[in-house]
């Protein structure tokens, strides 16, 4: 797995590419809380599209991601979900709890720099 | 069969056990000892939760029962040293046998009822309830995960209740010696410490670290050759106390020899 | 980055569609011969039936599957490699990708739920403890258990326990995953939901499964394919079409639950009463 992160004016983008898995979940844990509690980022988008496979493990990190974001009111998307990907989230019924759009414009666009979700 | 074969097939019997017991203690002190420097950490707040129950819970009642074993000690020696007229040696009659021998076998005997009994009730129960297979199947250990961190609070506890049980052996001649062989406690406490050596000690609390291994190996050996059914949990606890008891008694029996003819000639 | 093989390409040995090959495979106990000679193979995501009376050899089959009980002779090849030549560290790390859920549910009586589930995962993984948590209420949620992270064992009903086990064995994401009698002991109305969460479990996860059980209802549901084992061979191999139509009569008369059949010799019986050799005991 190879995870890097780009800035976009108030979003980050975390591109991560290969498989997600309970052993190197951690690096992508740290990334994304990191981004959200120390660089206090508004808006942290995650690039699945290069994700081939993701596990439960993985998909609990993007959880804390999201429970960090909406705790310090900022925003937290994911793109380009495989087809693999999306099965899993729709399994564990965490599809409409992500914010999730299909392309890179869309998430930098959607979901306006508040908290989407908080009410 | 013959009396001859029958003697000989317990004595391969009686040493097959032996070895078994040697490789599950020998697994534990690699747990314990070599495997956390290379990378697979010990539990230990399950050896420090073992610690607890194995040594801090036994303290009131080996307290209780080396006070007394002090106590008969004194009394038992003062019988004959009244003939002799040498009531002044009860402190370091009690003092050298609680010392060297009963300190360390009665706290022994009080931790094999408390805790090799429940050692062998444990993993037993686990055994009836496919637990431990279902921790091979999760490439967990069983040595490594159940015997490792009782190994490891064994070895540590064991000296320091013996430590303990001492004192309270020494405290219960106290009574006597102070009460009717004419000392103070001041006095009392003199003649203790004039009387031991360090070899004394020494020698108590390496019996009782072999002790803790014993009744460590034999208790989780009974647990893990439980067979199929609860009723046999029942059998593999008792079975660990008896042969805990024997073992302890033989180990100490060698040991005692061992420091005999070790000992510098006076 | 640790280098964590998710190969599924097969390296010898063994076809790399398949999950499990099991060939000529014998298992004793003692001088006692349980399993002579069986044969089979699972393919990737399919689901695995093994059926057979009391003391057919069924579960020492499973258990000698997950490496429980050594093969006398044989081999079990796991995503193409060796699982009975293996030992120590490979075995384990072939072995985290197994996931078994036992009879009795086999949750550790000194531990909660949630760390029943938890336990692999804080050996085997550097994942942190929040992230442990989370994963724990994924899986008991995925078996209809949320909430009950806080419960001990012994509070649980026979239906929960078992799903619980489920729970833990889905810990790690298993590749394939074993199920010793899963609906055994249960009332109809829970055994039918514990049938409903396998069908779940294979068409989400695509896991190969692989069920031991003695439940022909259960087992012409679930099954992609099936086995029949007697006396410790294979009687009879195929979908469950195949094996509902086959006509061998050791077939017939386990699937119409014909009672306990006589022994085929009178001289059988009377061996067997007066102890000489029993022909069957498990």
């Amino acid at each position: 797995m190879n995870i890097s992160t780009r800035q976009f004016e108030h979003a980050s983008i975390v591109d991560v590419s290969g498989d997600i898995t309970l052993y190197n979940t951690p690096e992508v844990r740290k990334i994304l809380l990191d981004l959200l509690k120390e660089k206090r980022v508004r808006r942290v988008i995650v690039n699945l599209e290069k994700v081939k496979y993701i596990d439960s493990a993985g998909v609990a990190s993007l959880v804390e991601g999201l429970k960090l974001s909406r705790d310090l009111k900022s925003g937290f998307a994911l793109y380009g979900l495989s087809r693999s990907t999306r099965e899993v989230l729709e399994l564990t019924r965490l599809l409409k709890v992500f914010e999730v759009h299909e392309t890179e414009e869309q998430a930098l666009g959607g979901g306006t720099s508040g908290a989407p979700g908080s009410k | 069969m013959s009396f001859t074969e029958n003697i000989g097939e317990a004595t391969i019997g009686g040493l097959a056990y032996v070895g078994s017991l040697a490789r599950l203690a020998g697994g534990a002190a690699r747990a314990v000892f070599i495997e956390p420097f290379r990378g697979r950490p010990l539990r230990w707040t399950r050896a420090i939760h073992q610690a607890m129950s194995v040594g801090v819970e036994a303290i009131p009642i080996v307290s209780l029962i080396a006070f007394f074993v002090g106590l008969i000690l004194a009394l038992q020696g003062a019988y004959e040293l009244r003939q002799l007229g040498a009531m002044q040696l009860v402190a370091s009659a009690v003092a050298i046998s609680m010392t060297r021998e009963l300190g360390p076998l009665m706290t022994a005997i009080m931790v094999i009822g408390r805790s090799g009994s429940a050692f062998a009730a444990e993993i037993g129960t686990m055994k009836v309830n496919e637990e431990i297979d279902a921790l091979e199947t999760m490439a967990l250990e069983p040595v490594r995960f159940l015997v490792a961190p009782k190994f490891l609070a064994m070895i540590l506890m064991m000296p320091c209740l013996t430590t303990w049980a001492d004192f309270m052996g020494v405290l219960g001649g106290g009574l006597f010696g102070v009460s009717n062989a004419g000392f103070t406690w001041g006095t009392y406490f003199h003649a203790t410490l004039d009387a031991l050596v360090q070899r004394d000690i020494i020698s108590g609390l390496i019996k009782s670290v072999m002790f803790g291994l014993v009744i460590t190996a034999v208790g989780c050996r009974e647990g893990f050759s439980t067979g199929l059914g609860s009723e046999q949990v029942g059998r593999s606890t008792t079975s660990a106390v008896v042969k805990s008891i024997f073992f302890v008694i033989a180990v100490d029996l060698v040991f005692t020899a061992l420091f005999y003819f070790t000992a510098p000639q006076k | 980055m640790p280098a964590q093989p998710i190969s599924k390409e097969s390296t010898r040995g063994g076809s790399a569609d398949n999950a499990i090959e099991v060939r000529n495979l014998h298992v004793r106990y003692g001088t006692r011969e349980i399993l002579h000679g069986v044969n089979f193979e699972v393919p990737s995501g399919e689901t695995l039936v093994i059926m057979g009376g009391s003391g057919c050899g069924k579960s020492t089959l499973l258990r000698t599957l997950v490496g429980l009980e050594r093969p006398s002779e044989g081999e079990i090849w796991i995503h193409g490699k060796n699982f009975a030549g293996m030992s120590g560290a490979e075995r384990d790390e072939l072995r985290k990708k197994m996931g078994m859920s036992f009879q009795s549910g086999a949750l550790f009586g000194s531990m909660t739920v949630g760390e029943n589930v938890a336990l692999p995962l804080r050996e085997h993984t550097p994942l942190d403890e929040s992230t442990i948590d989370i994963v724990v209420r994924l899986k008991l949620d995925q078996v209809g258990l949320s909430g009950f992270e806080n419960y001990m064992p012994a509070q649980l009903s026979g239906g929960m326990k078992k799903r619980a086990a489920i729970a833990r064995a889905l810990a790690m994401d298993p590749e394939i995953l074993f199920f010793d009698e899963p609906s055994a002991g249960l009332d109809p109305i829970i055994a039918a939901g514990i049938d409903e969460l396998i069908l779940k479990l294979k068409k989400a996860f695509r896991i190969t499964i692989l069920v031991v059980t003695h439940e022909l209802a259960s087992a012409f549901l679930i099954a992609d394919r099936m086995i029949l084992l007697d006396k410790g061979v294979v009687v009879a191999k195929g979908t469950p079409d195949e094996v509902r139509q086959n006509n061998a009569p050791r077939v017939r008369q386990f699937l119409d639950r014909v009672a306990e059949p006589e022994l085929a010799a009178e001289i059988d019986y009377l061996q067997m009463l007066t102890g000489e050799d029993p022909p069957q005991r498990r």
